[in-house]
């Protein structure tokens, strides 16, 4: 594909698609050869088994996708009627039915040889993961991250996470049977860096005024960011991106033709059930979503020499950061987006997220001087959102910022 | 629309303009704008009760929180989850398990002796909990009592949210019941004002609107 890219020069866009569906290929057809599968969450790190050649695969994306393409409502269903809880996970549900079933709307996933989970995003992975690993009977590799309960990660954290990072290879070295090739590893590491550069570089853009992005895409290409971060394809389309949006905002394109009336940013995960009719009843006031965390989800620097550097980043991220310091983070997409206003999405399958709200909310609030609001809905349980009640919201929502314009 | 216009004694013509509200205002083919009922409930108390800050609109389908500044613009609002609980749904709901009607909840608290527990957070919870209530031999009285209380309960929530500020006011039509605006008074422990008509506050916030935007025209 690279090579194609020079001589045929396809969009992001095309090359987004191209990549995530030879995720899924290379994994089957690997697979049949006999290499190996891990399942991993998404945001663990994908350096080792990158650099082990052993193919990674994202359920966490794969239940997102069975969710926009209106497939989850029986995975749900399926997974309950094996005894799974209403309360747990919507993603933990689909991904346990498909395992169960193997067949779904989406592309389909070879069952996994070990698993790699690393909480630093929620603690029901574990026990998500160690089902899997049980009814599998396939190893399990965990990298435990400590919540950050202070504003920085402490260093015994660090240490901790380090040496687990460590112990991880030598785990890989045993399920393989093949030493790690830290020279490998470092290339794949350069290339994980420069995926995360080009993404946030590329993500960035949407600051601009208007934003040459349609905040939605966020959505669509973050699955790329997630499943293939160690993957040059995954650093070529981020590049291929940032251009575009760069000539975008020379000749002046904004993503909404019509105007963008209100930037807003979004908090939480997307509906992906209902994707389409968010992005639609929100266009509809002129509303376009400029702001996430999401490019700062996947910014992950650090010194390719120093393992607790890496460490370090993977403590880092959105969930696993203190109140104070996700407020900080939050105030500051706010501010550099130029959002009026912030969409919370209080999602019933993800209560780590939930529970920081009320605080989080008053205090971006209180500091950015712009209004909220909060709907309820569900990353993939088409079950748990009302479109009227969020069309009710977001319309409250675009008439507070326009009060605020007069 | 013909049986409203019927009864205001005019013809479509005859509206200069026509501002549409709630859950169905994007249906509507006469509209030349649509509000939420948000604005519209905040338009309406700022008109009707100028110190109001917070409101408590209670209707059908959703409960609301609303609290406005000096000159009634929104500053914040909170709404129920996708849940019935705490809507006037609800009440209709424990209405007909009882056997009463909606309009005789309030000569029932006014019975009550004590105040019997209501779960709050799930209508189909309530219910089965009255039914076993009414088994136990709990008088009526006492039951909707706590029905009334369930509701205040969840609708009180959404007011410590976005932060209680007095004048609090009610609209929407639960407001009519009196049972729980005393309900809503002991669980924020402030009194509680009744918006006049508070069925129509909303409708009332939407033909303000749709008269701000004339006037606007004719200057």
């Amino acid at each position: 594909m690279a090579e194609n890219v020079q001589k045929t020069a396809p969009s992001s866009r095309e090359m987004l698609g191209y990549y995530l569906n030879k995720s899924y290929q290379d994994a089957i057809e690997g697979k049949a050869r006999g290499e190996l599968v891990c399942w991993a969450s998404s945001i663990a790190p994908c350096e080792f088994c990158e650099t082990m050649g052993i193919h990674m695969l994202y359920p966490e994306n794969h239940a997102a996708a069975i969710a926009a393409k209106h497939g989850a409502e029986e995975m749900i269903e399926h997974a309950e009627s094996m005894g799974y809880s209403v309360d747990n996970c919507s993603y933990a549900r689909i991904n346990l039915a498909y395992m169960d079933i193997q067949k779904c709307v989406a592309e389909n996933m070879p069952l996994p040889d070990f698993v790699l989970v690393c909480n630093n995003i929620c603690e029901t992975l574990i026990k998500w993961y160690e089902n899997i690993a049980y009814q599998l009977k396939v190893p399990i590799i965990m990298i435990d991250v400590p919540y950050n309960y202070e504003y920085e990660p402490s260093e015994w954290a660090i240490d901790y996470i380090a040496a687990q990072f460590e112990h991880a290879i030598e785990q890989m070295e045993e399920i393989t049977g093949k030493k790690f090739d830290y020279n490998k590893y470092r290339e794949v590491m350069q290339i994980a860096a420069e995926s995360s550069y080009w993404w946030t570089k590329a993500m960035g853009m949407a600051a601009a005024k208007p934003s040459p992005l349609n905040g939605f895409d966020i959505f669509n290409y973050m699955a790329l960011i997630v499943c293939m971060r160690g993957k040059t394809g995954c650093r070529d389309t981020f590049k291929k991106l940032a251009e575009e949006l760069e000539e975008k905002i020379q000749k002046g394109e904004p993503a909404f033709k019509e105007g963008e009336k209100y930037r807003i940013m979004w908090d939480g995960i997307a509906c992906w059930p209902y994707l389409s009719h968010n992005y639609k009843a929100m266009r509809a006031l002129g509303m376009n979503m400029t702001g996430s965390t999401y490019p700062r989800g996947w910014k992950l620097d650090y010194d390719k020499d120093d393992i607790r550097s890496m460490a370090r980043a993977y403590t880092s991220v959105g969930n696993n950061l203190s109140l104070e310091a996700q407020i900080d983070l939050k105030t500051e997409v706010v501010r550099t987006y130029n959002c009026q206003g912030v969409t919370y999405h209080l999602n019933r399958s993800c209560k780590c997220m939930d529970f920081l709200f009320h605080e989080m909310q008053t205090e971006v609030a209180r500091r950015t001087d712009t209004p909220y609001i909060t709907f309820d809905g569900d990353q993939s349980d088409p079950r748990n959102f009302s479109k009227a009640q969020f069309e009710t919201r977001v319309q409250g929502l675009a008439e507070m910022m326009e009060q605020r314009k007069s | 629309m013909e049986q409203a216009l019927a009864q205001a004694g005019i013809h479509l013509e005859d509206a200069a303009g026509i501002v549409a509200t709630g859950y169905g205002r994007m249906n509507s083919a006469y509209t030349d704008k649509q509000f939420s009922e948000i604005s519209c409930h905040a338009k309406g108390i700022a008109h009707l009760l100028p110190n109001a800050r917070t409101i408590i609109d209670i209707g059908g389908q959703d409960a609301k929180a609303i609290r406005l500044d000096d000159r009634g613009m929104v500053q914040q609002f909170a709404m129920n989850d996708k849940c019935a609980a705490g809507t006037g749904r609800f009440l209709e709901v424990m209405a007909r398990v009882m056997e009463t009607s909606l309009s005789e909840l309030q000569e029932w608290d006014n019975k009550a002796r004590t105040v019997a527990h209501v779960s709050s957070t799930c209508t189909v919870f309530a219910e089965s909990e009255v039914i076993s209530l009414l088994s136990a031999g709990t008088p009526k009285a006492d039951i909707i009592a706590g029905v009334h209380k369930s509701v205040a309960s969840k609708a009180g929530s959404l007011v410590l949210r976005i932060g209680l500020q007095e004048d609090v006011v009610m609209s929407g039509g639960v407001a009519q019941n009196r049972g729980v605006v005393k309900a809503m008074e002991a669980e924020l422990k402030v009194p509680v004002q009744v918006a006049p008509n508070p069925q129509i506050v909303g409708a009332l916030g939407a033909a303000l609107f749709a008269y701000e935007a004339q006037m606007k025209k004719q200057k």
